[in-house]
């Protein structure tokens, strides 16, 4: 970086606006759904029904089993389920 | 933005499992990815959040792969272009567009100046908490003297002043790291 003035810094400091909350609060929360992943696709291999109502409808099957169906762990399970 | 502890360190508690770290380098690391891809890579909004989502689920996935914590930086850099540039081919082939085919050449100098923004929002986790408030909500965030009156409970006719210091004491907390250590390493793994 060059110069410091006063106009350059407030350029740099806008071009940086936040990202939206929601993208931030669920990309921080990955562990979690990481965690819950696991479990979710190690009952599914061992219970073909909860697998084939999974592949049916896979945020509701998640509901109703009590997980919250959060961007993360829906993707991970798409592309996990994605095959089958 | 409550940037104390250095990435390095974030990503050293990461890799023991610490899950406050890993939302705090989520934190650190969100506009600058955001960045990368709305202005560098000019992606569409949804495009963007797919790009925002998959480069921090590479991240934690590979963190264990990143051979020198200080290359944290560079290592989210190059996974967010390539992740952008995988996005806009994947586009292109279902749309067949040469705009998309254009878009897929990054803006070099936006991203230069993504990367200087970085480290202008580093040097404000050097000022006090107020002046880091009001010069984000100001000049990030877009907010009118009046929103930033109510919300830190200051004056509205004080602000335009507060700023003013504010920016002194950025520039000199910038001064002051001189010079700017180079933040690639070439210890990128990705």
């Amino acid at each position: 970086m060059s110069a410091f003035n006063e106009d350059t810094l407030a350029e740099l400091i806008g071009a940086l606006p936040p990202a939206p909350e929601a993208w931030v609060r669920a990309a921080q929360e990955l562990p979690v759904a990481r965690s819950q992943f696991d479990g979710i696709v190690a009952r599914a291999e061992a219970d073909a029904e909860f697998r084939q109502a999974l592949i049916a409808d896979l945020e509701a099957t998640l509901a109703q089993e009590g997980y919250e169906p959060e961007r993360p762990l829906l993707d991970a399970l798409r592309r996990r389920f994605a095959d089958s | 933005m409550t940037e104390t502890v250095s990435a390095a360190q974030l990503v050293a508690r990461c890799r023991n499992g610490d899950q406050e770290a890993w939302a705090g380098l989520v934190e650190r690391f969100s506009r600058y990815v955001y960045a990368i891809a709305t202005q560098g890579f000019r992606l569409r909004e949804h495009d963007a959040e797919d790009v925002f989502q998959e480069v921090f689920a590479k991240v934690y996935e590979r963190l264990d792969s990143l051979r020198s914590d200080e290359a944290i930086q560079p290592w989210i850099a190059q996974l967010t272009r390539r992740v952008c540039v995988d996005r806009l081919r994947a586009g292109s082939r279902e749309e067949t567009t040469d705009e998309t085919e254009l878009a897929a050449d990054p803006d070099e100098d936006a991203i230069a100046r993504i990367d200087e923004a970085l480290d202008v929002h580093d040097a404000m986790a050097g000022l006090p908490e107020n002046c880091r408030e009001i010069l984000d909500r100001f000049f990030a965030r877009d907010e009118t003297y009046r929103t930033i009156g109510d919300a830190l409970e200051l004056p509205a006719g004080t602000i335009a002043s507060r700023i003013s210091r504010c920016l002194v004491k950025l520039r000199d907390e910038l001064e002051g790291r001189k010079p700017v250590p180079a933040q690639s390493g070439g210890q990128v793994s990705v």
